[in-house]
């Protein structure tokens, strides 16, 4: 890519994005291309990082280990369904990721843990995404109880209206009276610790890149 | 029971058969009132009534198994308590007929079960237990009437062994080398029973019982309305074994064993239960004032209190304490209550069940459980005590702790959300540190998350209550760390990366001050706090306006301001000023805080002046008014208390009408309020207007009445405010007639110092003032030959006071005959040879004054007093420089006085001499030093050495006349 559209592009992604400056902007689309690799660019298909080189990147660098929930971030990040995340999704996605406001964080999580879309966070889906949270003691007649009472518990914690589901609306107070149920059913945001560290090395000084 | 029983109770027969209870109308009454008071027990003193015995109570009972329901696993011929200690042992085991029981509480339960039989189980009880002859000493010392031996180890001396014979209580000769020997040989005294032994043996023992004993009386009282016949000691006397075993872990301490000769663990004679299980009840009343964070201890007398001081007492207590707790794991062992754990078999609550549950989830899960888990713990009520134990007893405090040390912020965040609930619970907080909890919460405190480091700060305020952990706090860096939280702009540069954990730098600053707050109450970690430099910080967070944060802040400051650095810094960093502001705050607990700052700053002089300056008396003295809050209360009068010494805040308090009110607060206030109300009213009535408003407010009567107290510190400030009244003829006239005199007079036979001394300072004025002094101090029988022997006594103070008195009782010259005659001259010439000024002073004067009978002028002379008394002119006081004057004056009367006094002033100044020329004799010194104070502007101070000088000079003539002669 030449200079001149690089230019633009960091231009009007800057534009569209309050949580990055300029030259944060300009990190991240440099990385962007560092990791989709020459290959493509050489080819012209400048399409996105596809599902498995995105979930690599979370659980290198975020340390993100449940498959589920890298699955349901990709699905996030990737906006228009295509099956890859372009470069201004990659942008958008790391502004709320790293840098959302509460309220944009709560419906990121909320997308993640509503597997199937329908607007709210069913005892089923609940289930599946606390299934490997315990370990599992063999001498216990059903192993899947605690996981039952952990859904139970939560269900009765965050279920507001009691209809046996969570809405956004229940699970935005819940989340507002304790922001650790922000991602109550599985780590689905960078812990503080790796993203400081990816922060730091992505955004470089300028000079500092330069040499390298 | 006993001196209750061995005196009283009647037995059939003496001699060394098996004695049996008769069943007599005194033994039944006696009876009665045990079981009375044992049934009563469980419901009165629920705490006391779990506490496992060492040694089962045993006899044999006439009760049924079938008797025995709820509560207990019945068999044919066997009864166990499902109520077991913590190795499982029912503590009440019945197997027919034999009976143990290992807890007061089981014991009243039974009687209840006994019903109409209780009096046959109790005299059972009774008798089976005492040993066949009722006696516990070998039987070669039986002979000498000995029943039991005791080790007894007082807080403030050494362990000390005791006999408790037929004729009373006294101090033997100890353990000797072999085990299990002891020497019998009498060492001390007989004491009628051990808690005189031991008031008289412990000065601490000795105000701890003084305490309980009004209290004890007040509670008697009130439980008995309707008058009885039993005297109260019988009732008190009942049960000894029960606190015994009790008391072993708390007082008294592990009794000899005696190897072969099977001794019960017992002291059966004389000690009753307010020695045991009321010195208990004391000591966590203690803890609980302790961890009422703050208030309430104004008034609190440690050991010795010199007068006006009673913050400094606070500050030596928490002195010893440290080193003690420095050195002697053991003590701290004695502080802290043993750990009570839910016994397994009894029933549990619901929540402790969910509680297990949800640790497992803690032990088991990962950071997504663990989040959802410690959450819904959070939803339980955590304050109660039930839930707090339940985690610690299904091993949640190892887990919650242990999460604190990893990486995953949002479990560290829960699980000190937890943490900093259930650490209101002193055991629970014990816990926390024995696990190891507080280094790994010191080291949250530098995370770049803010919340993170609030909720750990908040959680080391709770558990930092006690000095173990105040000491780790410190030893792992946590006072420079909490000084850092202090600073609020530090962190404001850097942006913490996730706003999530985010908490207001002001928030941070207040938690910070909250552990501050706790840490302060040990002087090490005051020094510590002023090291990392947190005193200008702390004065800079005093400017805020928000009340939750001047709370800690200013809890802080007047912690630290026991420390004399501290006042200079407050000082110096205009913090009084702040302090007085806030006295305004409609806030009663910063008020309290603010109000004791003052307290503790105003022992400096330039202090006070700042108080008054920036405003401060008046509203102390509107805080006066409201009486509802016994601790601001406390606060409000000591400020009042240690402002008044500046005279012009006296007149202050005058004109904003505090005498009056501080009058009406004579009576009916608790003790720390009444110290400082008496400490207030004695600076005050320095003065001579306030003299006048408190004799017309009525304020004799009620202070004469509190000269009967017991408390230490009052009855110093006491004397202090009668002895400032005294000073006026007017109400000296009122205090005679209240016979206020003779119970300052006894107040001298008072075992502590410090009231020894103020009692007698306070008799000066009395003396001075009364109509016909000569005759009023004559009436006290006994009395002058006991305030001559006070000159015996060790203590500076007492010696300058009883000096004083002396000088005043000495005006009358009958009563100087009869001192003379008590050997007063020996006395005082003994005392000549010190370097105290203040002794000086008043000996000096005491000197000059007895001079004036007989040959008391030579006898000082021979005494050796003269030599001495010339080289007090040496020293910077110009009082001692005038009483010198004047004792030289009448001492140079006589001719051999005269030699040695300019022989001294010779000798000790030969250097100077040649440098004179133009006297001629070896007086020239001591004439040019006396001379120096004839130019002084103090009258009598001219006229005696004036007359001094002349009576040597006249004397150095004479002896040059007759040398050319």
């Amino acid at each position: 890519m030449n200079r001149k559209k690089l230019q633009k592009l960091t231009d009007t992604l800057t534009k569209n994005c309050k949580n990055f400056n300029k030259f944060e902007v300009k990190c991240l689309i440099d990385l962007f291309y560092n990791l989709m690799g020459e290959v493509t660019e050489r080819q012209g298909i400048t399409i996105g990082l596809d599902r498995n080189a995105f979930r690599n990147i979370l659980h290198m660098t975020f340390g993100m280990t449940d498959d589920m929930i890298m699955d349901r971030v990709f699905r996030g990040f990737d906006e228009d369904n295509d099956g890859y995340v372009n470069v201004s999704e990659w942008i958008y996605g790391l502004s709320v990721f790293l840098r959302g406001t509460l309220e944009e964080k709560m419906k990121y999580c909320f997308e993640v843990f509503d597997l199937n879309g329908d607007g709210f966070i069913s005892k089923e889906e609940m289930f599946h995404m606390l299934k490997n949270s315990l370990l599992k003691q063999p001498s216990e007649e059903d192993p899947d109880e605690g996981i039952k009472d952990l859904v139970e518990i939560t269900l009765k914690k965050m279920d507001h209206d009691h209809d046996g589901k969570l809405s956004f609306t229940d699970y935005e107070q819940a989340v507002r009276e304790e922001t650790l149920l922000l991602e109550a059913f599985g780590p689905c945001l960078p812990d503080p610790k790796s993203q400081m560290e990816f922060e730091a090395q992505v955004f470089k000084d300028p000079n500092e890149f330069n040499d390298i | 029971m006993g001196v209750a029983l061995t005196r009283s109770a009647q037995w059939t027969a003496a001699g060394y058969g098996t004695r049996t209870l008769e069943i007599t109308p005194l033994n039944e009454v006696i009876l009665k009132e045990i079981a009375m008071f044992v049934e009563s027990f469980i419901y009165k003193h629920p705490q006391e009534a779990k506490y496992v015995f060492v040694e089962p109570l045993e006899w044999k009972t006439n009760l049924d198994p079938s008797a025995f329901e709820s509560g207990y696993i019945v068999s044919e011929t066997t009864v166990k308590s499902e109520e077991v200690d913590k190795d499982g042992q029912p503590l009440l085991f019945l197997s027919v007929p034999h009976i143990k029981i290992r807890s007061l509480g089981q014991l009243s339960r039974l009687l209840l079960i006994a019903k109409d039989r209780k009096l046959k189980e109790a005299q059972a009880c009774i008798k089976d237990y005492e040993f066949s002859n009722g006696c516990r000493a070998p039987p070669w010392r039986q002979i000498h009437g000995e029943i039991c031996y005791v080790l007894v180890k007082p807080h403030d001396v050494e362990t000390l062994c005791v006999t408790c014979s037929t004729e009373g209580v006294f101090l033997n000769g100890g353990k000797t080398e072999d085990e299990g020997e002891i020497n019998y040989e009498r060492k001390s005294e007989m004491y009628k029973d051990l808690v005189t032994f031991l008031k008289e043996k412990s000065a601490k023992f000795s105000e701890n019982m003084s305490k309980q004993d009004i209290r004890f009386t007040e509670e008697w009282k009130k439980e008995n309305e309707e008058p009885k016949e039993v005297p109260k000691k019988e009732e008190a006397d009942a049960l000894p074994k029960a606190f015994l075993a009790s008391s072993k872990n708390i007082l008294e301490k592990n009794q000899i064993n005696f190897g072969k000769i099977q001794m019960t663990k017992r002291l059966e004679p004389t000690l009753n239960w307010k020695a045991t299980v009321d010195f208990k009840k004391h000591k966590s009343l203690l803890r609980n004032t302790q961890e009422k964070k703050h208030g309430g201890r104004l008034g609190r007398s440690g050991p010795p209190v010199s007068p006006g001081r009673a913050q400094l007492v606070r500050k030596s207590a928490e002195k010893i304490e440290e080193i003690l707790s420095d050195s002697s794991s053991e003590n701290e062992e004695d502080e802290e209550p043993p750990d009570r754990r839910q016994e397994a078999n009894a029933d549990l609550p619901s929540e402790y069940w969910q509680i297990q549950k949800l640790v497992k989830y803690l032990k088991g899960g990962n950071q997504t459980a663990t989040v959802i888990a410690l959450r819904s713990m959070k939803d339980f009520n955590l304050a109660q005590e039930t839930c707090q134990l339940a985690i610690r007893d299904v091993g949640g405090l190892e887990v919650l702790i242990n999460l604190l040390d990893t990486d995953e912020v949002k479990c560290k965040i829960g699980s000190l959300k937890i943490l900093k609930e259930i650490s209101h619970n002193p055991q629970i907080r014990r816990n926390i540190v024995d696990l190891g909890g507080l280094p790994v919460m010191v080291n949250i405190l530098d995370s770049p998350h803010k919340s993170l480091k609030c909720l750990a700060a908040e959680t080391i305020a709770n558990v930092a209550k006690f000095r173990r952990a105040r000491r780790a706090v410190r030893h792992h860096g946590g006072i420079t760390k909490l000084v850092a939280l202090l600073d609020c702009a530090q962190s404001s540069a850097k942006p913490a990366q996730s706003s999530l954990y985010d908490a207001r730098d002001v928030e941070v600053a207040r938690c910070g001050a909250l552990a501050l707050w706790s840490c302060s109450k040990s002087n090490a970690n005051k020094e510590a706090i002023r090291q990392a430099g947190g005193i200008p910080l702390l004065a800079h967070l005093l400017k805020t306006s928000h009340e939750n944060m001047l709370i800690p802040v200013v809890g802080t400051l007047q912690e630290c301001a026991s420390e004399e650095n501290y006042r200079a810094a407050i000082k110096a960093e205009r913090i009084i000023e702040n302090l007085v502001k806030n006295l305004n705050s409609e806030n009663e607990q910063l008020q309290e805080q603010c109000a004791m700052a003052i307290y503790q700053c105003a022992e400096d002089k330039e202090t006070r002046d700042l108080v008054r300056l920036h405003g401060g008396l008046k509203p102390l003295a509107s805080l006066l008014n409201n009486t509802d809050n016994k601790e601001r209360l406390a606060a409000v009068t000591g400020a009042i208390w240690k402002c008044s010494i500046s005279k012009e805040n006296a007149t202050k308090f005058r004109e904003y009408e505090a005498i009056e009110t501080l009058v009406g607060l004579l009576t009916d206030q608790p003790e720390e309020v009444l110290v400082n109300v008496v400490g207030a009213l004695g600076e005050c009535c320095q003065e001579y207007e306030n003299r006048v408003l408190v004799r017309k407010c009525g304020g004799l009567q009620p202070l004469v009445n509190l000269l009967v107290g017991i408390n230490q510190t009052l009855l110093v400030n006491v004397t202090k405010a009668v002895g400032a009244c005294a000073v006026e003829p007017e109400s000296m006239m009122i205090i005679d007639r209240l016979d206020g005199v003779r119970l300052l007079w006894s107040l001298l036979k008072n075992p502590h110092p410090d009231v020894k001394a103020s009692a007698a300072w306070a008799l000066c004025p009395c003396i001075q003032n009364a109509k016909d002094a000569g005759e009023m101090v004559r009436c006290f029988v006994g009395g002058l030959e006991f305030i001559v022997n006070l000159l015996k006594s060790d203590n500076k103070e007492v010696l300058a006071s009883v000096c004083a008195a002396i000088t005043n009782i000495a005006k009358d010259q009958e009563n100087l005959a009869a001192i003379t005659d008590l050997g007063v001259v020996p006395l005082l010439s003994k005392l000549a040879n010190t370097n105290n000024d203040k002794l000086r002073r008043h000996l000096a004067e005491a000197i000059s004054r007895c001079c004036m009978w007989g040959r008391n002028r030579v006898a000082f002379g021979e005494y050796k007093a003269v030599a001495p008394l010339v080289r007090y002119l040496k020293s910077n006081d110009a009082n001692v420089h005038r009483a010198t004057a004047q004792a030289l004056y009448q001492l140079s009367e006589d001719a051999d006085n005269c030699i040695t006094i300019h022989e001294n002033g010779a000798v000790k100044l030969q250097l100077f001499w040649i440098s004179f020329h133009f006297c001629s004799h070896a007086g020239r010194i001591l004439y040019l030093l006396l001379l120096g104070m004839i130019g002084s502007s103090d009258q009598d101070l001219q006229e005696a050495a004036a007359g001094c000088i002349s009576n040597i000079r006249r004397l150095a003539l004479a002896i040059d006349k007759a040398r050319y002669t």
